[in-house]
């Protein structure tokens, strides 16, 4: 008995190392192979360049992209964290009849197939008569965005002190004042962290962009479209090495921020009550 | 997520009262929620609906004909084609959602109970690859498995093969191995939370009335931890049913997807009606699925206790 006691933790955490080897070893290929010089990626590496990267400033198309992505992007995390702060704060501040049925409505993209949520939107908006363009990416973005956004801002305004507002307001502070001075500082963290995660999934994402987006490319649609030439996956590696860069140091900022947040609605907020 | 959650505490009934100032708050809250909600009725009910009419209706050339009729039904139950791209849709995310429940179990058993101090860091370490492309990680696996790939030059320096392998690519193994290391984050996360909830007492007591580590296991954390099993089982099957990047990639002719059949008629084939009875009933399978899913485990449960 003692023998599989002790035994079973060392299994359990080499599993674990292979494991995270399972889900990080085909993400750490990208970048091997963008500074490979040879454009097919198989081993050995024939040599180092960094070639590919100086080819990228020069085409105009992928600049293009990038200005589409960041457009979209930016609009489309300013955009479902209001959205977010809204739900987030009805969610954890209300308590009313239904409130169960529409936050699983609103988190419902999240497990829904893509493709399907894509094309439903893309049928209304033909049949609104809205053309096709960043606008209407926005707008898909938005939609899958939400979830995200709240889960985030959730675990920011719970354990939220009621009781530091309450206070401020008897002090004599008004509303907005009030929001202002002790409400914003306490969440700011977990705002900017889902501002943060709602640009990473927008700036990643291609489903929906593939469908909604009229002429105007997103960077992941302009990956795909140079997918189909075997010569040009050099400069593709290139780019999502970037891309996995961006994705990677967002992300830790926004779950140190997160974090921070969570921390300072509980502990503080219990330490000063 | 929390759509399909399972054992998430119940409304807190008891505190409520029957008063103004329920009246109020209940008034307050919903008209905070309001705009995420009504922004979610238009972009994903509506749609939705829309689809569903869609699927009843047919097209002639570019004019949709609006009289009702279940012909793009039959089509899509019975065309040989459509009916083995939903069977082997089906099969593959039943696959795969079989294969990241059972990988990812360990490594949330691992966190929860063998964690320590790091819990929060190995969570983090599991979740930053999925915050990178999706797109840029099926690209990734189509390196691997290709022809010229990492994985058939690797194995021939290793001078275990003679010539590349072309049986790692373009199938619909490519399609399973690479969503299911997609996936892996969504299962192990709910898997987590459920573990954490268990309550680390009754493990003790079973273990001081003389069940082993593997017993009390089995009859006490495991059943526990059914609510995030079911969760992480149904949130990587109902979107994996639909994946249309990874067959597309990877796929190649024996792994295309429905999803794919999907996209060729809001495309190339420009038959819309068609493709919204395709993606209703690939929807109303995948939860006949997921139901399907769902009592199972919960027998298996029972029959452990």
């Amino acid at each position: 008995m003692t023998a599989i006691r002790r035994f079973l933790p060392s299994w359990l955490s080499s599993y674990a190392g292979l494991y995270i080897l399972f889900l990080y070893l085909p993400v750490i290929f990208l970048p091997i192979f963008s500074i490979n010089t040879a454009a097919t990626p198989k081993f050995p590496l024939s040599g180092v360049t960094l070639h590919w990267y100086e080819d990228l400033p020069k085409t105009p198309a992928l600049i293009d992209a990038t200005w589409n992505s960041l457009i979209v992007g930016v609009s489309a995390s300013i955009l479902s964290t209001v959205l977010g702060i809204l739900a987030a704060r009805s969610i954890t501040r209300y308590r009313y009849p239904g409130r169960r049925t529409i936050n699983g409505l609103i988190m419902a993209p999240l497990v829904l197939p893509e493709v399907i949520v894509a094309i439903s939107m893309l049928l209304v908006m033909l049949q609104l008569g809205l053309s096709l363009s960043l606008f209407t990416v926005v707008l898909g973005h938005v939609l899958v965005c939400i979830p995200y956004s709240m889960t985030v801002l959730t675990s920011g305004f719970e354990g939220f002190d009621r009781s530091l507002e309450e206070a401020s307001a008897d002090l004599g502070e008004s509303a907005f004042g009030t929001f202002r001075r002790v409400t914003l500082p306490m969440v700011a963290p977990a705002i900017i962290s889902s501002l943060l995660v709602c640009f990473t999934i927008s700036l990643d994402e291609f489903i929906i962009a593939f469908f909604l987006t009229g002429t105007e490319a997103t960077l992941p649609i302009y990956i795909w479209g140079q997918l189909r030439f075997a010569a040009k996956l050099p400069g593709v590696l290139a780019l999502g090495t970037l891309l996995l860069f961006a994705s990677f140091v967002l992300m830790t900022i926004a779950e140190i921020l997160r974090r921070r947040a969570a921390r300072r609605t509980q502990n503080e907020g219990g330490l000063y009550a | 997520m929390t759509a399909a959650a399972e054992g998430s505490p119940p409304l807190r009934v008891a505190g409520m009262r029957r008063s103004p100032l329920l009246q109020s708050e209940a008034v307050q809250g919903f008209a905070l929620i309001s705009p995420t909600f009504v922004y979610a009725l238009i972009l994903l009910v509506l749609p939705i609906l829309v689809v569903i009419a869609h699927s009843f209706w047919t097209q002639n050339y570019l004019t949709i004909d609006h009289t009702f009729t279940l012909e793009n039904y039959r089509i899509a139950l019975t065309e040989p084609i459509y009916r083995d791209l939903l069977w082997r849709s089906l099969y593959i995310s039943l696959t795969v959602s079989l294969l990241t429940v059972v990988l990812a179990y360990p490594i949330a058993y691992f966190i929860s109970f063998h964690g320590g101090r790091h819990k929060s860091l190995w969570l983090f370490l599991i979740t930053i690859p999925f915050w990178t492309s999706y797109l840029l990680r099926v690209m990734s696996w189509k390196v691997i498995l290709g022809y010229n790939g990492v994985l058939n030059s690797g194995l021939m320096g290793l001078g275990i093969i003679d010539e590349p392998s072309t049986a790692l690519l373009y199938n619909s193994s490519a399609v399973i191995i690479t969503l299911t290391h997609a996936w892996a984050t969504f299962a192990i996360l709910p898997i987590f939370v459920s573990l954490e909830k268990v309550d680390r007492t009754l493990v003790e007591a079973a273990t001081d009335l003389g069940d082993g580590p593997l017993r009390s296991f089995l009859r006490v954390t495991l059943p526990l931890s059914v609510p995030g099993v079911i969760s992480a089982a149904l949130i990587v099957m109902i979107p994996t049913v639909g994946d249309y990047v990874t067959p597309k990639l990877v796929g190649g002719k024996d792994g295309v997807m429905i999803a794919n059949a999907i996209q060729a008629q809001f495309g190339k084939a420009s038959n819309w009606p068609l493709g919204a009875a395709l993606s209703v009933t690939t929807m109303v399978i995948v939860s006949l699925m997921a139901g399907a899913t769902v009592l199972i485990i919960r027998a298996l449960q029972r029959l452990a206790r």
